[in-house]
């Protein structure tokens, strides 16, 4: 055996020179380390520090410099004539609130019945298959999918709120099949088991037990959706930018005002009055968009509760 | 017969230097009279003397509470320096939870109180100014599952004396620890390999030679041997029993035949009427197994216990 | 398993639905087939004209018919890699915060909070980056940051409005940061409990923990997640719009005004004049599908890589 510089040969568990009696406090180099580990870990309070702050800064920007703007006239009004004072985002709001809805129309059954297949019929293969896709759908930068809808709908016709919608429901197709996915894929066995066993059909016991029962979990990977879908300002600027005054929405025939593409247009003109009706159009888009994460989050905590119960 | 005597002041010279003057009370005496059987079966002299014994822990009135749940109460307890102690008794009774208390591995688990005192050398375990990293480095753990990093044999065994700055003569050390926990022969050659890649006898030897790489006073298993085949099983036991000669052993089993091969001492946990664990005997292990003074840890060590 | 027999009614039912969930999944594919094809189709022109010289060009002069992507290439590169350069250690530190350092009341506060970050419209990042923290930067940051490190060029004289590189790889960060601190957070809670356990057993200090047990581990995970923020970065286009400034020119410094692939995209595509230029942005396009494809393949890869070998080993 060779000589050993350790001392696990000697007859005590630590090297002589380390009396296990001595006090408890950091002895060798531990005092050191302390100091690098404590270092480290302050960098990341401060890393978490600094986003909270940015969060912070943000928000208190969008809330102080908004909140003087918004009014009921505000809300409801159209925007002012060129040049006059006074005006609002009535319009943008309804405008998005119509494109969001049908982008969520088409969306929300497509994803839902793509995750049923996923779970419940395909093959391990197409299964990840299948998931890959999705993935790669959601990783396409959002204009991509904006010039995409232009070309397919809006090349040799005119713009239009449905291509508009049409290019959102692709960035939200992904987030609510993968949600869907998740949460039928948290649907114990037993169920499916205890349903088949019933002799009903794979029908009856795919949309009458299994699927009511991932229900809670589909709806919030849905508002999540809505909510990453109604700030959505690229494809919505490349289909449904150029507006005229009129009342009168063509959902088929012509662009309608839309929240996040009237806040691009008043960042660009450089126009302080402008800019005011920016920022209070901000203030309603991050309250509708904040309050749908916190809606979809306290969805899916209830439906977690439930779950682990 | 055994006699325990917490009152006891040593005359004699304890075999280490005194460690300072809180560590007297600690010592006990053990008369040892009668332990034929075992005597015979590990070639021990009997001690015709009293031997007196230094405690490594000493522990008082140990409480401990998850949240509302208290999980074990009312235990006291010396453990000796340089024996094996086992700590048997039924599921849920607070055996992990006691153990992991001497070495403080319940830090940072929300909701967690441990009342009472723990006194390790002499020392107040959860005093203030305590450093719970020190501790650890002090009294090693080996868990119930092995839990080897995802590294190579080797790196798993070098990592903590590196951490140490124990890099002089690190080979010979993950060599030697690797020795110790009579695992070299069968890893030697591939001490590149991931450690991921052994079988969980051998996962968990590998984490006995972690421990044992940077030297600890104390080492603390948490049923070694319960995921594993009775040949794994009969080498970690073997281990064990090599290890005592330079450490103090808690050993938690559920095996009865284990603890009384192993032990020197042998604690019997079990459930109180509110169904709290808590220290019901704790004695030499011949008397726990053959003649217990309490019904219940008769019954538990006979099997009627259910 | 064999089913109990199925009445005809169940039967139909059964296959009615396995054929509309097929469809379904079929759309979704041909619709990736499709946004590629339509995407590459539109760009056939400026293809046919450029080739790949369009990659390196670095003119765009619409008035002159002539378009290249080099110095759009370039800013979405420089914008992009200090994103993540500064977005991946950042991010990563507020998931290492997160997992194992915050108290559990403090992370439920904190981890939503970051997570909304993400859920802010970029058009609201972008306009509050033009209007607060470019003049800050300016003011502030850029001549503080050009006196003491303006020997490396990156740093040159900070330009007067604000609009710059700097400000556009800015808030990139802060639009990563969030996506890659809530990832690393989940990937750190996946390491095993006993893992963590097994290293503080071993008197290790945190830090020691983090470096050799909870860092290895989640390596690729950390890696996947850094590509699936690059790809963010360098796709966002309204944002960057609304800082970069619209430069036309490749500069060192990062206080100059650049442009990128998606910025452009966003900025010239309702005024395009002609057949050529809503093809080049087309082109300009497929630059960015492929990029975005490509930075998901390679996250994909590593992160399934990194699932065999742990399931092998
Ligand atoms: N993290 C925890 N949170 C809450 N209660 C816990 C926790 N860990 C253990 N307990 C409870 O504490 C009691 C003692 O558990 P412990 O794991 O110490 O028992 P044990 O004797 O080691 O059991 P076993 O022999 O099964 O390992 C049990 O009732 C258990 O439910
Ligand atoms: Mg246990």
């Amino acid at each position: 055996m060779t000589t050993m510089t350790s001392d696990l040969a000697h007859g005590e568990g630590l090297p002589p020179e380390l009396d296990p009696a001595r006090p408890l406090v950091a002895s060798g180099n531990l005092r050191r380390r302390h100091v690098v580990s404590t270092f480290f870990s302050s960098l990341a309070v401060l890393a978490t520090a600094f986003a909270v702050a940015v969060m912070v800064i943000v928000l208190w920007t969008v809330v102080s410099r908004g909140g003087s703007v918004i009014s009921w006239d505000f809300l409801t009004k159209a925007p002012p004539l060129f040049g006059c004072a006074g005006g609002g985002i009535g319009r943008a709001i309804a405008g998005t609130g119509l494109i969001v809805a049908i982008a969520t129309a088409i969306a929300m059954p497509l994803g839902i019945l793509i995750a049923l297949y996923t779970s419940e019929f395909a093959s391990p293969r197409a299964r990840s298959f299948i998931r890959l896709v999705l993935d790669l759908l959601n990783g396409l930068p959002s204009i991509v999918i904006g010039i995409f809808a232009f070309g397919l709908l809006v090349a040799g016709h005119h713009q239009s709120a449905f291509a508009g919608s049409f290019a959102l429901s692709i960035i939200m197709l992904p987030l609510i099949a993968r949600a869907s996915q998740e949460s039928l894929a948290q649907v114990p066995n037993g169920l499916r088991e205890a349903a088949n066993a019933l002799g009903v059909g794979r029908r009856q016991s795919v949309l009458g037990v299994i699927l009511p029962s991932a229900m809670s979990g589909i709806l919030t990977g849905t508002i999540l959706a809505v909510a990453r879908a109604a700030g959505e300002t690229a494809p919505l600027l490349i289909v449904s930018s150029i507006y005229k005054g009129s009342y009168s929405f063509d959902f088929f025939g012509s662009a309608i005002p839309n929240i996040p593409v009237e806040i691009f247009r008043l960042s660009e003109s450089a126009d302080p009055a402008g800019y005011e009706r920016a920022w209070g159009a901000a203030l309603v888009l991050v309250i509708f968009i904040l309050a749908t994460s916190v809606l979809g989050r306290m969805l899916f905590a209830r439906s977690k509760a439930k779950a682990s119960r | 017969m055994t006699i325990l005597d917490p009152e006891f002041d040593p005359i004699m010279e304890p075999s280490r230097p005194a460690a300072p003057a809180r560590s007297a009370g600690e010592r006990y005496r053990i008369q040892t009279v009668d332990r034929p059987a075992r005597t015979a079966s590990h070639g021990q002299p009997t001690p015709t003397t009293p031997v007196v014994r230094e405690s490594v822990f000493k522990v008082e009135q140990l409480a401990i509470s998850y949240g509302s749940k208290t999980a074990v109460q009312g235990v006291t307890m010396g453990i000796d320096r340089n024996r094996i102690t086992a700590i048997i008794g039924p599921s849920g009774c607070g055996k992990t939870t006691f153990l992991r208390s001497l070495n403080r591995m319940h830090d940072g688990i929300p909701g967690l109180r441990v009342d009472g005192h723990i006194y390790y050398h002499g020392h107040d375990l959860y005093g203030s100014g305590v450093d719970r990293v020190e501790v650890r480095r002090r009294i090693g753990m080996v868990f119930q599952k092995p839990n080897p990093f995802p590294k190579s044999i080797y790196d798993n065994v070098a990592w903590a004396p590196r951490n140490l700055g124990l890099r002089s003569g690190l080979d010979d050390r993950v060599e030697k620890a690797l020795r110790g926990a009579a695992l070299w022969d069968e890893v030697k050659d591939r001490l590149k390999d991931s450690a991921l890649g052994l079988s969980g006898g051998q996962q968990q030897r590998l984490c006995i030679a972690r421990a044992i790489a940077i030297e600890p006073d104390v080492l603390l298993l948490d049923e070694p041997a319960s995921a594993l085949d009775p040949i794994a099983t009969a080498s970690i036991e073997e281990l064990v029993r090599t290890l005592k000669a330079k450490f103090t052993i808690v050993i938690v089993t559920h095996n009865m035949q284990q603890a009384a091969r192993l032990a020197d001492r042998t604690a019997f946990f079990g459930l109180d009427n509110e169904r709290i664990g808590t220290l019901i005997e704790y004695d030499e292990t011949d008397k726990i197994f053959t003649n217990p003074a309490d019904t219940r840890t008769e019954d538990y060590v006979t099997g009627r216990f259910v | 398993m064999a089913r109990p027999r199925l009445r005809i009614s169940d039967r139909v039912g059964d296959r009615l639905l396995l054929s509309a969930t097929g469809l379904a999944s079929a759309i979704a594919v041909l619709l990736l087939v499709l946004i590629a094809w339509q995407v590459f189709k539109g760009s056939g022109t400026a293809f046919h004209k450029f080739g790949f010289g369009f990659l390196t060009g670095t003119t765009w002069k619409p008035n002159f018919n002539q378009y290249g992507a080099g110095t759009l290439l370039f800013g979405t590169f420089v914008t992009g890699v200090f994103a993540l350069f500064l977005a991946a250690p950042i991010g990563i530190a507020i998931g290492l915060y997160l997992s194992l350092m915050a108290p559990p009341r403090v992370r439920a506060i904190i981890g939503p909070v970051v997570e909304m970050l993400a859920a802010i419209p970029s058009v609201i990042i972008g306009f509050w980056g033009i209007l607060v923290l470019a003049p800050f930067l300016v003011k502030h940051a850029e001549p503080q940051l050009h006196s003491t490190v303006g020997f490396i060029p990156l740093f040159g004289l900070p330009q007067t409005n604000g609009a710059s590189m700097f400000a556009a790889g800015l808030i990139l960060t802060i639009m990563v940061i969030p996506i890659v601190a809530s990832i690393s957070r989940d990937l750190f809670d996946t390491v095993p409990r006993e893992l963590q356990e097994g290293a503080s057993a071993l008197g290790a200090t945190r830090w020691e923990m983090i470096r050799g047990v909870m860092l290895p581990t989640t390596a690729s995970g950390l890696a996947a997640t850094s590509f699936l923020g690059l790809g963010r970065a360098l796709g966002e286009a309204i944002a960057v719009t609304q800082v970069i400034g619209a430069g036309t020119k490749i500069n060192t410094s990062l206080y100059e005004t650049g442009d990128t692939l998606a910025s452009r995209l966003a900025n010239q595509f309702q005024n395009a004049t002609d057949q050529l230029q809503t093809s080049s942005l087309f082109y300009l396009g497929a630059l960015l599908l492929i990029i975005g494809l490509g930075s998901n393949l390679l996250a994909q890869w590593i992160g399934r890589r990194f699932a065999v070998q742990k399931a092998h080993a």
